[in-house]
């Protein structure tokens, strides 16, 4: 693991990836300081073209569309790793104890999981959110539920091939439980592919709250770019800008976020690399 | 094979697939007694748009004095008889409201399953001949970002650039109904209208399944098999059109029958920003009314068609690779 770094950071691709999300990150914990306005406030003339005043314009309503950008990326970005730390949580869970346990335990697991693949993702997540209404918290338990499958089989698969490597059976003939092996034993030498799905599920997770957002399912009373989108669409002829920025930032995220994965997955598994 | 095991084989899939069935329509079941009111307040579409005495029939047909697992089972008996109960919003029954608009979704997601798997394909295949040339660079670059796009925003950037501006194609809806079209000037007129909506829901899976042809070529031309028809003497056209091509279009349309559900949830987002008459916009619309119980009939046709696709890609596959022996 000594020359993950190096290599890791090497990739061009990486990098600029790395590049972006830090300015995102700097920009969502400083967002009250870079613009502290509330962004729903109306402070000029609607649908002002941007100017030195308004580097973005201001909306249908005279919102600054650059402080609404700001404040967006803190709840996108907070709702997407909040929603995939759950669905991590939740499929290394039904994973493991499936993979670890086999037989009729992992059979029913897997066919849960199944289930959850089966049915229409975003369908589900629109169905969840309209039957619950819509709320931050509903949001990020619509987009757990729809995101967990992946990283459930991918731990299954993990563990079904360290469970039998001759460490665990020394672990299990030393005498500890079950879920001292999974915890100390099992999961660390899972965790690479975990960490690279992981990721990527963040980019879903943010194209899935930026859609959902954008069908006016996202959370009431806060400023996200999927909302900004949806609250500018009627006005496309009017002025481009208020979809056309949003939409951006979402596609430069998403981005940065899928080359890091890679990225991720070139230097975690190197065999895998050249294709 | 013989045609016997195959209709065995698809009798023993479509069991299989029964439970998926099952669970949606507990999980359904499950979100109307979430959902605020009673399940015949619910049903009958909330805000008191039905008469007192259709809800009261439909608390005595659903049982709403006895035990839950009781309303269950009159639930899944309404469902086994496709009773899907009635939209007090628009006024008629939910089954019917689906079978309207099933037909511009199926027609939408034919047309983007053509688009999608075919310039994928090729695509992918291009990238995979020209790997490590500026000729792949490029392919594979349009699709790491076409990949990262979320799709209603390239449907509204379409929209502005080849509507608004250019004003090649109209902004919305599936027909000019007031232009009466008949015959063969209805067909170009609903292909004009389905430009748009079809070239924004293919371009993601376009990218989805280029990316995983490239990948796909590149892992079978290092197969032995490839060394050994080599070692043969067939020319590199020859192993890479008979060969290596066929054993890398597997992967992907597993795939392709995977995504049907995301084209589904796709096509909820795509049909609202084009006003495509479809499934997907009645749900947009009675997300809105509240009718969740139209809601929820949407969401059981889709998961219903989702899982006859996959059944028909499994039936492709079985032609497509006869190591996959049916047992």
């Amino acid at each position: 693991m000594k020359t993950f770094w190096p290599r890791f950071l090497s990739n061009p691709r990486v990098f600029l990836g790395l590049v972006w999300l830090g300015l995102l990150l700097i920009v969502a914990i400083t967002a009250n300081q870079l613009a502290p306005i509330d962004p729903f406030a109306i402070v000029g003339r609607p649908m002002a073209a941007p100017s030195p005043e308004f580097w973005l314009g201001t909306d249908s309503l005279g919102r600054d569309v650059m402080a609404g950008l700001i404040h967006g990326t803190r709840a996108t970005i907070l709702i997407a790793v909040v929603a995939t730390l759950i669905a991590v949580g939740f499929g290394t869970f039904v994973g493991a104890v499936a993979g670890y346990y086999g037989g009729l335990i992992d059979d029913i697991l897997m066919r849960f999981t199944e289930f959850f693949q089966t049915i229409p993702s975003f369908l589900f997540a629109i169905v969840l959110i309209a039957v619950l209404t819509p709320s931050a918290l509903n949001l990020i338990i619509a987009i757990a539920t729809v995101s967990w499958p992946p990283i459930a089989r991918v731990v299954r698969g993990e563990v079904l091939t360290v469970k039998s490597r001759e460490f665990v059976q020394a672990a299990v003939l030393a005498g500890q439980g079950d879920a001292a092996i999974l915890l100390k034993q099992v999961l660390p030498n899972t965790l690479s592919p975990l960490i690279v799905t992981g990721s990527l599920l963040i980019a879903t997770a943010i194209l899935v709250e930026s859609a959902l957002s954008f069908l006016g399912l996202g959370a009431p009373n806060v400023m996200s770019w999927g909302f900004m989108i949806g609250a500018g669409r009627s006005f496309l002829r009017q002025a481009w800008w208020l979809v056309t920025i949003p939409g951006v930032a979402i596609l430069l995220t998403v981005l940065a976020i899928n080359l890091i994965g890679e990225g991720l997955n070139d230097t975690l598994n190197p065999r895998l690399s050249d294709l | 094979m013989s045609s016997g095991s195959l209709g065995g084989y698809i009798v023993r899939r479509l069991t299989q697939t029964l439970p998926v069935i099952l669970g949606v329509v507990i999980v359904n079941f499950l979100l109307l007694q979430l959902a605020p009111g009673d399940l015949a307040t619910v049903l009958a579409g909330e805000a008191g748009g039905a008469p007192k005495e259709y809800i009261d029939e439909l608390r005595a047909r659903f049982g709403q004095d006895q035990p839950v697992y009781i309303q269950l089972f009159y639930y899944m008996r309404n469902l086994l008889v496709l009773d899907l109960g009635f939209s007090f919003r628009l006024g008629a029954p939910v089954l019917d409201l689906l079978l309207d608009r099933l037909w511009p979704t199926l027609l939408l997601m034919v047309a983007t399953l053509i688009v999608s798997l075919g310039l994928g394909i090729v695509m992918g295949l291009l990238a995979a001949l020209w790997v490590r040339t500026w000729k792949d660079t490029v392919i594979s670059v349009a699709a790491i970002i076409v990949y990262a796009t979320p799709l209603f925003w390239v449907g509204l950037m379409l929209i502005l650039v080849f509507s608004i501006r250019l004003n090649w194609f109209p902004t919305s809806g599936m027909e000019d109904v007031v232009a009466f079209h008949e015959g063969w000037d209805r067909v170009v007129d609903i292909a004009h209208h389905l430009v748009l909506p079809t070239v924004t829901l293919s371009l993601f899976y376009l990218a989805l399944y280029a990316r995983l042809m490239r990948a796909s070529m590149l892992e079978q031309r290092g197969l032995d098999y490839v060394v050994t028809a080599r070692a043969k003497g067939q020319s590199e056209r020859k192993i890479t059109t008979r060969h290596v091509f066929r054993n890398a279009l597997l992967p992907v349309v597993t795939m392709a029958g995977v995504q049907t559900g995301g084209l589904l949830g796709g096509s909820v987002v795509l049909e609202a920003i084009f006003a495509w008459p479809g499934l997907g916009q009645l749900a947009f619309q009675s997300l809105f009314a509240r009718d969740y119980n139209l809601l929820l009939g949407i969401f059981f046709l889709s998961a219903v068609l989702v899982v006859i696709v996959n059944l028909i890609v499994d039936v492709i596959y079985v032609f497509l690779d006869p190591r996959i022996r049916i047992g």
